[in-house]
């Protein structure tokens, strides 16, 4: 594992640039591109406007109100942020464990959003890269471009994503503003008539699923070079997995294993995690760099997220992930996978299985009958912990006797992926930086590195007239050689 | 039964500015049910998705509501066309991209949409709207009242 992203050779040579503040505007990716003096990358920076000031928000407020609260984090996955408050607020209410049915209930309510991330990820955001190819007309490789070219496609995107969100209808109470989890279990179960109706869908989206790991696994088996080697470097991964090692995507024990696939840590219990991961602050950018503690920051930093997940559990307990988890490793050759583009294959791996997990959970009769919430020994803290669709999501309180928030630590799977993303851009960079001017083939191959990781963005602020992004090259002198910017409507301009 | 009018707005209630389509939905959910609540849907979200695509089938008008950082203050207005969009995160979708999707969906033309962009300024998280864009709302919410909706 090599880390030569903060660790010039010659440093003498290099000016480094602090980034204005102001400059941060919501909404935008920055990368600055720094070159040495022989005109090759030396460093590069991806600056993300991350969950700014939001753990000081929460703080001073009552604690119920903070599993709706936190949905306001992500407009792409609230549930993911309600459900992590609403397991640390377990603690604190002492309600370990909460009943059958709060458990089947908020599972049916995880896998849902899973599924609808996921989906839209593959099939309205990435499948226009993989199925045209990076270097493709700008202007078709969307997922208009899709649509017209591959209608079924986009439509099961659409379809599979639009399943996913009425399963959290469902058990969330709303479409958006949702309730459904609260501090020691549930406020509703599942009726039998929303059961039947997702039970109605669910062939189809099981064949929807398969179809989708079909067609990554064949992107992959129709151009390996590519898709072996792009934004691909080695690191550690990080997830949680059940006490047996099987993937588990709500609950479970953190492991980690190293760039060669060894076991590192395991079975390290969720209230522990300050055991395993500190954050750094760099003085470039608002977002932290977490790592393992014991191993530092140059060598324990770590990746998280489906690729992560898939490799980093013993197996997947539905049959037929399962299947396609095997396949997935033996691809490797017996050796961890690293490539950036395998993140999507590894993405619809998790679909399916999602897919397969809901039709075990729609079985339970736990999700029509039971009680609701439980409670036990009150406490003064709480972690709650979940593998949200992009990697790891860890919430940490401390309660007061007055009821209300007196400390509030977020840590979000962009922020795990901070350091990752940084390299696979550097990776690509190096790669297809091509003299001292900004390309737009360049900038389409750092967006298609950035998209297998799919940051969250200074979440759920998008107003219109925002940049989406914009990439400066500096030579070793800190002087600006080019600097481009790239509309939401694909507008590729040179700043002057 | 589909009502016939849509009014689909989005964004972040506990970000400053950005609640300008959310507070809209919510000044006419209050004086709206009484008098059209049949013939108008008011939706909310965070974002605008693709799944939104599926909400515009059926319609026979629709406004689509946002804050915005460049309209001209209080609001601008402006009829929808579908055109492709261009982004490399899950985390946005042009309204001109949502009808592209409605239309290669759909097969057809996506009914008539309007969009209402309001004019913001200040996004800051736990912030509450800005003076301007309170007033900017109340101008825009105006306009949909005696422009945009039927006389109720």
């Amino acid at each position: 594992m090599t880390f030569a992203l903060e660790t010039a050779a010659h440093p003498e040579g290099l000016r480094r640039v602090a980034i204005d503040p102001v400059s941060r505007v919501e909404g935008h990716g920055k990368v600055t591109l720094l070159l040495d003096e022989h005109h090759h990358i030396q460093q590069v920076r991806l600056h993300i406007v991350e969950f700014r000031g939001f753990e000081k928000f929460i703080e001073g407020r009552p604690y119920w109100e903070v599993p709706v609260m936190v949905q306001r984090l992500c407009g792409i996955c609230p549930v993911s942020h309600h459900l992590a408050a609403a397991k640390a607020f377990d603690r604190i209410v002492g309600a370990r464990p909460v009943t059958a049915s709060a458990t089947a209930v908020r599972r049916l309510m995880h896998y849902g959003q899973m599924l609808q991330s996921h989906a839209l990820h593959f099939f309205h955001l990435s499948s226009p890269d993989l199925l045209f190819g990076f270097d493709s007309d700008v202007a078709k490789r969307n997922i208009v471009g899709v649509a017209q070219a591959h209608p079924e496609i986009a439509k099961k995107g659409i379809l599979l994503r639009k399943f996913g969100q009425e399963i959290i209808r469902i058990t969330s109470g709303k479409r958006v503003h949702g309730t459904g989890a609260v501090p020691g279990g549930v406020n509703k179960l599942v009726t039998k008539q929303e059961r039947d109706s997702l039970l109605h869908d669910l062939p189809q989206m099981l064949s929807w699923a398969q179809d989708a790991v079909d067609i990554a696994k064949a992107l992959h088996a129709q151009n390996p070079a590519l898709y072996n080697q792009f934004g691909s470097f080695e690191s550690n991964l990080l997830s949680l997995v059940r006490a047996d090692g099987a993937m588990d995507l709500y609950d479970g024990v953190l492991r980690v294993r190293d760039a060669a696939g060894r076991i590192l840590f395991d079975g390290v219990e969720d209230q522990r995690y300050l055991e395993l991961i500190e954050e750094e602050v760099r003085p470039w950018s608002y977002m932290k760099f977490p790592h393992l503690r014991s191993l530092g920051a140059e060598r324990g930093w770590y990746r998280v997220g489906p690729l992560a997940r898939v490799q980093n559990c013993d197996f997947i307990p539905s049959e037929r992930a399962e299947t396609e988890r095997q396949a997935f490793v033996a691809w490797g050759r017996g050796e961890l996978v690293h490539a950036s583009l395998a993140y999507h294959w590894a993405r619809m791996i998790e679909l399916l299985h999602c897919v397969e997990v809901i039709g075990q959970l729609l079985a339970d009769p736990a999700l029509l009958a039971g009680d609701l919430v439980t409670s036990g020994v009150r406490q003064r803290s709480g972690v709650g912990m979940i593998e949200a669709p992009r990697g790891t999501l860890i919430h940490d309180y401390d309660v007061g006797d007055d009821d209300l928030v007196t400390r509030c630590n977020l840590i979000v799977s962009t922020t795990h992926n901070n350091q990752a993303m940084n390299e696979a851009v550097r990776s690509v960079a190096r790669e297809y930086l091509d003299g001292r001017e900004l390309t737009e083939g360049l900038l389409n191959h750092i967006e298609v590195a950035i998209r297998a990781y799919d940051p969250c963005l200074s979440c759920a602020t998008h107003a219109l007239g925002q940049m989406p992004l914009d990439v400066t090259l500096l030579a070793a002198d800190g002087t600006r050689l080019d600097q481009v910017q790239k509309s939401s409507t694909g507008e590729f301009v040179h700043v002057d | 039964m589909t009502a016939p009018l849509l009014i689909l707005g989005w964004g972040n209630p506990s970000r400053g500015d950005d609640a300008l389509g959310p507070m809209l939905l919510a000044a006419l959910r209050q004086s709206l049910l009484a008098a059209l609540g049949d013939q108008v849907e008011l939706l909310e979200d965070y974002q605008l998705q693709v799944e939104h695509a599926l909400d515009l089938v059926g319609r026979s008008r629709v406004l689509l509501v946002d804050a915005s950082l460049s309209a001209a203050a209080p609001f601008e207005v402006s009829a929808l066309q579908a055109a492709p969009d261009s982004s490399y995160t899950t985390h946005s979708l042009s309204p001109q991209a949502l009808l592209q999707v409605y239309q290669n969906l759909q097969g057809q033309t996506p009914p008539p949409c309007t969009l209402l962009a309001i004019r913001g300024s200040g996004f800051e998280l736990g912030q509450p709207p800005s003076p301007s864009a309170l007033a900017h709302l109340a101008a825009a919410l105006s306009w949909v009242r005696t422009t945009w909706l039927p006389a109720g």
